[in-house]
């Protein structure tokens, strides 16, 4: 391989992969597009996720999980007052131990809380058995851009953690991952429809105000879902809809909802359409009329949303974004959005168009690598395939871009802006990572096999002249080299 | 970052203690003289500047080679005189103590085999007791223990080492087994390893450059104030104060000890502290090697008080990969050197005095005109302790331990 040939590998390890491994760099060869489009024929799958729960056999296992909490914690709560009560004669003859009735109280909570806390949270090792397989295929993957893909998506259609943490690795699996090759109409049918992002966005109990549900209750609609799809996952923010169209937009929503696991112990947390709950009679959204009377009302306005032109620009747009700059050029958006109006919308074109563009490929490394993309280059580079969940996650948080739970529907941010000044912990994760590895990974020869030299000489020197290994590595993770693409 | 890697490790963590006895944990022979011995290395990872930890005050040309830089028996802060011709740092009161009392002795001008001034390599002949560098997957701790078994010197279940920290030291990595503890606060990035990448990121990357630049202000406001820890939410992300890297040296080496006196536990056990390396603004008699040596020896009575009882059947060896320059550099500090110290402590050590064959300051007897001449073979040194307090055969040494010796004489009287 020349210079230029492995120079130009190395950056699409970087920038539309998840870095350098050992052997990637020789496997991309002499046409890094062409590798990466031929990554894309490949199924993606997570074949070791098969013995994993799937999201509504999650979300009724936490449930579960639940109901017994509360009921030991009422048995637990009876027995402290019948204990009280029993030994409250003998305790009032005492006058220097007769407790007041705020203590007794207060034992009774205690004794509940912790026979609630006896009954263990199963969402916790889901979502870690969940990270676990999704971190250790991006460390498997040869060049990780289809990776790159599903993790995109997943902070594109982001759901947290922090509310529905049974779910959250399984909904990207089964919604995400599904359709991350697939067309955009597909993957939105399949995220809006999820139960996870019905949950999240606060879909479950939104009613319409004349719907059969929304009568009896006196409760009514939520917008959030609605608003959020027009706003993030489809057309842009400022693209022209009203507040009207999101009112009529989150009626045709209603009713979209999950099984209630208490109600049907075989299929709870699995996606149902609730009449119950759904505004009747004919919706406008974006001035067409939709006269359906069931979930395909909904359907029909995703289908429409996901063909709208400002869809495809707000689409090709966040993904250049992301892949190649913090402000892409306009040269490179414009036949992105162009295939995707095309093909209707099919993704796998899109990313295509993308990597065989010039402009994809012309800029300097401006982009800072996000948290996520830089730990997992790190731990690529130096050779390791396997993870301990708890720890990647906990390491994950302390930069600021926790697994599964960004703080708004937005998800992460792709800008340098945003992710600049924790370079600071970086380091120290870097310092850690470096002090825990220094014993089985030689800092030169990872830029020597690694990235096949393909470092500057300034870093070659700093790396040449560390004081120790762990030293040598720190500076290695963190040079710009390695931090941006 | 937390990761388990794949590779099948020897290492395995040690939890409480195991279910290993004291008598099998003992060189036989030494257990046939009714004594136990412990063996602590520490490596000092960046090359310690021997002349600046144990100045020769008595050499007509140091002052000359150090001007105001010297340490000097009657300077602002006064180096603490050890015989009539060399003082000690004076950040070391209690290696000062342990020598008056016979408790500890310096070997001075020596060095490894190792000539070149990489610290990689130099590492790797200081910990593998080969006299080249490379890849070498054991130390000579390590195999001494293993020599000792297969001589049948040692109870199979005996030949365990105890390493510290996440990473094991080479020295006593190999197929002996290494039991590991890891201290729980991580020391974060030193004020050296942020100082080197800001030197990079100001040479690639300013905008880098301007971030950590901040982050290292925000510290020292921080360290001066003294509320390094409140400022962060994170103790083990707080600014690497010098009372940190104390607390740390202190605790890693009381660790240390408190497993090395167990009836039940390890005989031998290694560690390394980061940080030698000051090619800039080096402060021996105040300031950045000052602060070090001063953890190390506060590192050295946490040793002796952990130790209790077993104190007086210890031999410490704190030993570096190479020296430094003996001239100051441009900016204050000093450049990779050759010849240096190793600081020999315990209550085993028959101690009291420096070894050295001095080989003097002047330019012509300087190393490549640069460095303190190594006189002494640290080998000599580490094969005298090996054998008269592990009681390691001296053909062993010489041939498996530190292979192709032969013609390093070990050292004698070391021990008492």
């Amino acid at each position: 391989m020349s210079n230029s040939a492995k120079a130009e590998a190395v950056l699409a390890l970087h920038r539309f992969g998840m870095g350098p491994r050992p052997g990637s760099i020789a496997a991309v060869g002499t046409d890094p597009r062409g590798a990466l489009i031929a990554e894309l024929d490949r199924p993606l799958v997570l074949s070791a996720a098969t013995n994993l729960p799937t999201s509504a056999k999650a979300f009724r296992t936490v449930a579960d999980a639940n109901a017994r909490r509360t009921a030991r914690a009422k048995q637990a709560q009876q027995q402290a007052k019948k204990q009280q009560m029993a030994s409250a004669p003998a305790m009032s003859e005492d006058q220097t131990q007769a407790p007041g009735q705020g203590s007794e109280k207060d034992a009774a909570e205690m004794a509940a809380k912790q026979a609630a806390e006896a009954v263990p949270d199963p969402g916790r090792p889901m979502y870690l058995q969940e990270a676990k397989l999704r971190t250790e295929a991006a460390l498997a993957a040869e060049i990780g851009f289809a990776e790159r893909l599903v993790w995109f998506w997943s902070n594109h259609f982001c759901i947290s953690a922090n509310k529905i943490q049974s779910m959250s690795g399984a909904y990207e699996r089964e919604a995400i991952r599904a359709n991350t090759l697939g067309r955009f109409v597909d993957l939105l049918l399949a995220v809006e429809g999820h139960p996870a992002m019905l949950f999240y966005l606060d879909n479950l109990e939104s009613m319409g105000a004349n719907s059969i549900a929304g009568i009896n209750r006196n409760r009514g609609l939520n917008e959030n879902i609605a608003r959020e799809i027009m706003e993030l996952h489809t057309l842009g923010v400022r693209t022209g809809y009203t507040q009207d169209d999101v009112i009529s937009f989150a009626n045709v929503m209603t009713g979209w909802t999950l099984v209630p696991p208490g109600v049907d112990p075989q299929h709870g947390g699995e996606f149902t359409f609730n009449p119950r709950l759904h505004e009747p009679g004919g919706q406008t959204v974006l001035g067409k009329r939709y006269e359906q009377e069931d979930a395909e009302q909904g359907r029909a306005v995703l289908r429409d949303l996901a063909a709208n032109p400002a869809t495809a620009t707000h689409v090709a747009t966040k993904l250049a974004r992301h892949f190649v700059a913090d402000e892409p050029p306009p040269a490179l958006i414009e036949p992105m959005a162009k295939t995707f109006r095309d093909t209707e919308g099919d993704l796998k074109q899109v990313a295509i168009t993308m990597v065989s563009s010039d402009e994809a490929w012309r800029g300097p490394p401006s982009k800072l690598k996000r948290p996520s993309e830089w730990v997992i280059g790190m731990v690529r580079a130096t050779g390791i395939t396997v993870v301990d969940p708890v720890r990647y996650t906990g390491g994950q948080e302390l930069l600021g871009e926790a697994l599964w739970r960004p703080s708004a529907p937005k998800g992460y941010p792709d800008d340098e802006a945003s992710w600049i000044d924790g370079v600071g912990r970086r380091l120290d994760v870097a310092n850690n990572f470096a002090e825990r590895i220094t014993g089985t990974a030689d800092p030169q020869a990872i830029i020597e096999d690694v990235f096949a030299s393909e470092i500057g000489a300034d870093v070659k020197q700093a790396v040449g002249r560390a004081e120790s290994r762990q030293q040598a590595l720190a500076l290695l993770f963190m040079s710009a080299d390695f931090q941006r693409r | 970052m937390g990761l388990v890697n794949h590779l099948p490790t020897r290492r395995e963590l040690l939890v409480g203690s195991g279910a290993l006895f004291a008598w099998s944990q003992m060189p036989r022979l030494a257990r046939a003289e009714g004594r136990d011995p412990r063996l602590l290395v520490i490596v000092l990872r960046g090359a310690l500047d021997g002349l600046g930890a144990v100045a020769p005050v008595g050499d007509p040309d140091w002052i000359a080679l150090r001007g105001d830089r010297a340490l000097v028996a009657d300077g602002k802060t006064p180096a603490l005189p050890l015989d009539a011709f060399f003082a000690l740092n004076p950040a070391m009161p209690n290696l000062h103590r342990l020598y008056k009392t016979g408790k500890a002795a310096i070997v001075h001008a020596t060095a490894t085999p190792y000539r070149e001034r990489s610290h990689f390599d130099g590492q790797d002949v200081l910990e593998s007791g080969l006299t080249k560098p490379g890849m070498t997957s054991s130390g000579w701790l390590n195999r001494a223990l293993v020599a000792l078994e297969s001589g049948g010197r040692v109870d199979p279940r005996g030949s365990r080492a105890l390493g510290i920290g996440s990473v094991t030291p080479l020295v006593v990595r190999g197929s002996a087994p290494v039991m590991t503890w890891v201290p729980q606060k991580l020391l974060p990035a030193s004020a050296d390893t942020q100082n080197r990448l800001l030197d990079l990121y100001q040479h690639t990357d300013p905008k880098l450059a301007t971030v950590l630049q901040a982050r290292m202000k925000l510290a020292s406001l921080d360290g001066a104030m003294g509320t390094g820890e409140a400022m962060s939410d994170d103790p083990t992300l707080a600014p690497p104060g010098i009372a940190r890297v104390r607390a740390y040296f202190a605790e890693a080496a009381g660790t240390a000890a408190r497993y090395l006196a167990k009836p039940d536990g390890p005989r031998v056990g290694a560690m390394g502290f980061v940080g030698w390396d000051t090619h800039i603004a080096e402060g021996a008699a105040a300031g950045q090697l000052y602060n070090l040596l001063g953890a190390l020896d506060g590192a050295f009575a946490s040793i002796e008080t952990n130790m209790g009882e077993a104190w007086g059947e210890t031999v410490v060896a704190v030993v570096t990969e190479f020296g430094r320059t003996a001239r100051i550099n441009g900016t204050q500090g000093t450049d990779h050197g050759t010849g240096t110290v190793a600081f020999l402590i315990g209550g085993a050590l028959s101690g009291g005095r420096v070894i050295a064959d001095w080989p003097g300051l002047k330019s012509e007897q300087l190393f490549e005109d640069r460095d303190l001449k190594p006189t002494t073979d640290l080998r000599a040194v580490l094969k005298g302790l090996l054998r008269d307090h592990l009681r390691v055969d001296e053909k062993v040494l010489a041939d498996a331990v530190f292979p192709g010796s032969a013609d390093v004489k070990a050292m004698g009287g070391l021990v008492g």
